[in-house]
């Protein structure tokens, strides 16, 4: 047990280590110097700023120093929490930028994740050798999974709230009604949240219920299965036995999927202007604001790096065969 | 896997168990005919005929379509915001700035097909290698390319695509398939890796390996098209992922820099208020096409599970 996850650590620590150091190199990877280049590419019309920036950005890549002490600096300050200065909103520091974002992002994912994958797979284990659901139901999951996630936003987006206008879009609260913690503001709150919440959801629960189907009916072929079946063991049996041992291999694959649902997030939030870490790295990008881009990478990977271990520890719990290690790593 | 679409959860297991299309068991079993067996189911699965159908057609519009455009997808015409007419073969309307939607549309599928393919290729190519290499070898070799897959697995690749993009000065499609292949593999590298493990413990690998082949014979006479048919939905996957990937991509504004995309095509249509202006022949379009190729592909591996894997034909 206590080796499962010590290997997990491991790999975890590995990747991170990967992470910083690509992070650290795409820049240095650029020919010549990445400073000038990076400064011709900003344009910053007040001189002041410029002359900040320009100090900053050699600050940061230390380029007169050796390369293996670059890297190390790049460390120290990583260590520190310094993820550099933003350029377009300056002088506010990356670090808090996201961290002004990352309520919303999080907002957006957590629910949309967890509650996607509980109704994904109770909806495809229903669908699965039930002949008039699968019919029904599974093209719908093929769809479902194969739209875009912006393309949905932009769907709902037009729908409910250009066509109908039944619910607002565009930030996460209305900027000229009060803030503060009323009744009034939280239902505000929850009227822009829906939209973007909704998309991300319908996409990902198709995925799950697609899944979840497949895995039931290899399930249902299984020596087990069959077994229960010529002891006479009710239908109904089976199937939640299969159920729950088709459970295990969604579980690792909400780590797998997590990449891919926090792709959906930022296109989602850009769609809706919601100012999660989506909103802010397109402006990034259009503004070629490099120090946030680089800075919300790194974020995203400590962040998937955290939700996977969780996974992991919840594969323990749910799956007795990694804790007394006969079936080691079980999915690593 | 992390790429969009959530394609891992159709295939998030690592050993598919006995009986899925491919394993050995089903070859042996077949019958002398086995690829007119093959055929004649094909040809008789609605979802295998429905999905090739759907995909054929929009390859077909990628094709011909740029061929039968009157104007050029990036030129400013003089017509604005034009809603879908005969008139002067603005077949789609026009954008905002009196640019060909329809123009726009085909030269954004044919590039999505140019994605899906050298992307989807790439990926299936490194995932094979990789997977084969583990599976066969086993072993130290196994364990470190074993971690390696598991680091690139985790890392999420749109977040390190971003960054790459980002700092790429002038981005072509093909360095943008290329990336995405680069950094797409490890879930298909992992389930070769599974198949090629269960392979290399049977009969026939043994035999052949008493008989002098070296690794590379057994692996690409032996092992390799006892599960062709596996690859090949693997490749399918890849493909349609890759497709998905790149209108992300392409939507967060890190699209080509010379031509337009199906993701380019909602990234501005979206920052040009198309919605609030009610311009829907400008952004509906992209995401149905991405829809109709990408859920037109899963359908058909579907169908191409059935007609390989007798015990699902019933259904």
């Amino acid at each position: 047990m206590l080796r499962y996850l010590l290997r997990k650590l491991l790999i975890y620590s590995l990747t991170f280590v990967v992470a910083v150091t690509i992070d650290w190199s795409i820049p240095h990877l650029m020919p010549g110097n990445p400073v000038l280049a990076l400064m011709s590419r900003i344009q910053i019309q007040n001189p002041q700023v410029a002359q900040h920036v320009y100090a900053s950005y050699m600050r940061s890549f230390n380029l007169d120093l050796p390369l293996w002490k670059q890297y190390y600096y790049f460390w120290v300050s990583l260590v520190h929490g310094d993820l550099g200065t933003s350029i377009m909103q300056f002088p506010t520091p990356v670090s808090s930028i996201i961290l002004h974002a990352i309520p919303y992002t999080l907002g957006l994912l957590i629910p949309a994740t967890l509650l996607s994958w509980y109704v994904g797979n109770k909806l495809g284990a229903l669908a699965a050798r039930r002949k008039v659901l699968d019919n029904t139901l599974l093209p719908f999951g093929y769809i479902l999974t194969a739209t875009p996630y912006m393309w949905i936003a932009i769907l709902m987006s037009f729908l409910f709230a250009v066509t109908w206008q039944v619910l607002p879009v565009g930030y996460a609260y209305d900027p000229t009604a009060g803030r503060g913690w009323s009744l009034t503001f939280g239902y505000d709150l929850f009227r822009h949240w829906l939209l973007p919440f909704l998309s991300l959801f319908l996409v990902a629960c198709g995925g799950w219920a697609i899944g979840m189907r497949n895995l039931i009916i290899y399930e249902l072929e299984a020596d087990y299965a069959h077994y229960l079946e010529s002891l006479g063991a009710p239908r109904k049996l089976v199937r939640k036995y299969a159920f729950r041992n088709a459970l295990l291999p969604q579980i690792t694959g909400l780590a797998l999927a997590l990449g891919a649902v926090i792709a959906g997030a930022l296109v989602t939030e850009i769609v809706f202007s919601y100012p999660g870490l989506g909103y802010q790295i397109y402006r990034a990008i259009t503004n070629e604001d490099y120090f946030v881009i680089q800075g919300i990478f790194l974020f995203i990977i400590v962040g998937v790096l955290i939700a996977n271990f969780v996974v992991d520890i919840v594969y323990m719990i749910v799956d007795p065969r990694t804790r007394i290690g006969m079936q080691e790593g079980g999915q690593a | 896997m992390s790429a969009p679409g959530n394609v891992s959860t159709v295939t998030t297991r690592d050993e598919l168990p006995a009986g899925t299309a491919g394993s050995p068991r089903d070859e042996e079993a077949k019958p002398v005919s086995g690829l007119r067996e093959t055929l004649y189911f094909a040809v008789r699965n609605k979802k295998l005929v429905f999905g090739l159908t759907v995909t054929l057609s929009m390859l077909a519009l990628a094709i011909l379509g740029p061929l039968i455009a009157r104007h050029p997808p990036l030129e400013y015409g003089g017509h604005l915001s034009l809603a879908p007419t005969t008139q002067d073969g603005y077949w789609l309307g026009t954008t905002l700035l009196g640019q060909d939607v329809f123009s726009q549309f085909v030269t954004g599928l044919r590039m999505a097909f140019i994605v899906g393919a050298l992307g989807g290729g790439i990926a299936a190519i490194v995932g094979m290698v990789v997977g084969f290499t583990a599976g066969y070898r086993g072993g130290i070799v196994d364990e470190l390319l074993n971690m390696v897959t598991n680091v690139v697995l985790v890392i999420p690749t749109f977040a390190l695509l971003l960054v790459i993009a980002a700092y790429l000065q002038v981005r072509g499609i093909m360095t943008e398939a290329i990336f995405i292949g680069l950094t797409s593999w490890p879930w298909a590298a992992r389930a070769v890796r599974a198949q090629t493990f269960s392979l290399t413990s049977r009969d026939f690998v043994s035999l052949a390996r008493l008989s002098g082949s070296n690794s590379r014979q057994i692996i690409f006479k032996e092992i390799a098209p006892n599960m062709s048919s596996y690859l090949f939905m693997m490749f399918i996957l890849l493909f349609g992922g890759a497709i998905l990937i790149a209108a992300t991509l392409d939507f967060i504004g890190l699209g080509p820099s010379n031509t337009i995309s199906l993701g380019m095509m909602m990234q501005l249509s979206v920052q040009n208020a198309a919605l609030q202006l009610h311009l829907w022949w400008w952004f509906l379009p992209p995401g149905l096409a991405i829809m109709a190729i990408v859920g037109s592909l899963y359908v058909m591996n579907v169908g191409l599970d059935e007609v390989f894997n007798p015990r699902l034909r019933s259904m």
